[in-house]
């Protein structure tokens, strides 16, 4: 929280930003480098974890049958995830997915958001430790279904064999396979990643790129005010991709379910 | 240029596509906490609150209905009562109408019987006043006719026994003419 505020103000900024901007000092203990317990990380998936947990306790501490402003807000929350991602992926039986689906989504659409939330200003979800989490309870979560759906043979069997011709099962076999099973959770996470780093990187860019023309010549002044105003379109952009990026982890997630309890292809 | 060949030389200190084995551990335990919370004190009251929302619309409109069916009958039971009730007072006007009939059929009777009473007994009294006037006027008859014939004759028929047979016979035959 406070690394990048320390660089901007000393204005030697190294530029280009590299990927070691994404690996900030500990807070506890203060500066220590790899130390990575109590980091702007972790402390920003905690204040996430408290601020959804507060925010929906107090909403539904009392509900009534005619909703409150803010109870309403977190019915529509959860109505969203319930109605337009959990039902219509999956049908009737997504309701019981739908609080899972609902608490995944705030989630990570509240720790994107830290990207542009001033202060925070990057997304935990740029270290792929968290997105990797979430990716293996999805991943988790579909097998486990379609195994206690199925059957532990039957699932695999209508996993992995397509109804093709058998000439070309060998070809499609192991293509299933490696899509089902490795490529799915490793494209789940690496989505949300990458989406969040380039986000960051992108902003850092524009913002310290700013800086380091005007610190090389005065002159280039104007062309430092352009990149900065890049920097304001970019984040614009970047609101943009936080929610996208919740809702296609969300819903990716709700239709690897699907296809886990769907009788045929 | 320096500091280019830095940032590129930092590039090996992290590898972003391998995750922190301790980020992970604090955010599996984050989020577990943040789905034990929400999926257990929060959506499942959600979801019934959105039932309970679905019944009180649907009890709303079963009540309604039951209103609707509730008033719908007492309608019914109401213009029955007032049929009921319609041919109730005409049979009653038929009834107290017959018994003013009947009444006045009576009173007419009854004045009927009355008069005839009064006349009856008007008949007897004159009836009674006739024979008590004959009877006094026989006797006064009588006296006067034997006062008279005494008179007339000048000798005193004080006897008994003749004086009756004479005035008897008299008087019979007053009555014999008075019949012819």
């Amino acid at each position: 929280m406070f690394g990048q505020a320390n660089v901007l103000a000393a204005g030697q900024a190294a530029f280009p930003p590299s990927v070691d901007d994404f690996y900030l000092p500990a807070i506890l203990p203060w500066g220590a480098e790899n130390a990575p317990w109590f980091t702007k990380f972790t402390l920003m998936v905690w204040i996430a974890v408290g601020v959804l947990i507060i925010f929906f306790l107090a909403t539904y501490r009392k509900p009534q049958l005619v909703p409150t402003k803010k109870q309403w807000l977190a019915e529509s929350i959860y109505g969203f995830v319930r109605n337009n991602i959990s039902v219509d992926m999956i049908g009737h039986q997504g309701v019981r997915f739908a609080p899972y689906f609902t608490t995944l989504f705030c989630f990570v659409l509240l720790t994107n958001s830290f990207a542009i939330i001033p202060f925070f200003q990057i997304s935990p979800n740029s270290h792929i430790a968290f997105p990797a989490i979430l990716a293996v309870i999805s991943y988790v979560l579909f097998n486990y279904i379609g195994i206690r759906h199925h059957g532990f043979g039957k699932y695999f069997k209508h996993a992995l064999i397509p109804p093709a011709p058998w000439y070309i099962l060998p070809l499609l076999i192991p293509i299933e396979a490696f899509s089902t099973f490795i490529i799915r959770p490793f494209s789940l996470a690496v989505r949300l990643f990458a989406n969040m780093f380039a986000g960051h990187m992108l902003l850092l860019v524009f913002t310290l790129g700013g800086f380091a023309m005007l610190n090389a010549n005065a002159w280039l002044a104007p062309v430092s005010v352009v990149s900065w105003v890049m920097t304001v379109a970019l984040t614009l952009l970047e609101a943009l991709v936080i929610v996208l990026q919740a809702y296609v982890f969300t819903v990716l997630s709700a239709s690897y379910i699907q296809g886990a309890l769907a009788e045929e292809h | 240029m320096l500091f280019l060949l830095a940032a590129e030389g930092g590039e090996s200190d992290h590898n972003p596509i391998i995750p922190i084995w301790q980020e992970i551990v604090v955010g599996t335990v984050a989020f577990a906490v943040l789905c034990f919370v929400l999926m257990k004190f929060v959506f499942p009251r959600m979801e019934q609150t959105f039932q309970a929302r679905v019944d009180a619309i649907e009890g709303g409109i079963k009540r309604a209905e039951a209103a609707q069916a509730e008033a719908n009958q007492l309608l019914e039971q109401y213009r029955a009562q007032l049929a009921e009730a319609r041919t109730d007072a005409a049979k009653i006007r038929d009834d107290a109408r017959a018994d003013a009939e009947g009444i006045r059929q009576d009173i007419l009777a009854k004045a009927r019987e009355e008069s005839d009473r009064v006349i009856q007994a008007g008949k007897d009294a004159l009836a009674a006043e006739r024979a008590t006037i004959v009877r006094e006027l026989r006797a006064e008859v009588g006296t006067i006719a034997v006062d008279l014939a005494s008179k007339i004759v000048g000798e005193s028929l004080a006897d008994e026994a003749r004086r009756k047979g004479t005035v008897d016979r008299f008087l019979s035959d007053l009555e014999s003419t008075g019949a012819r």
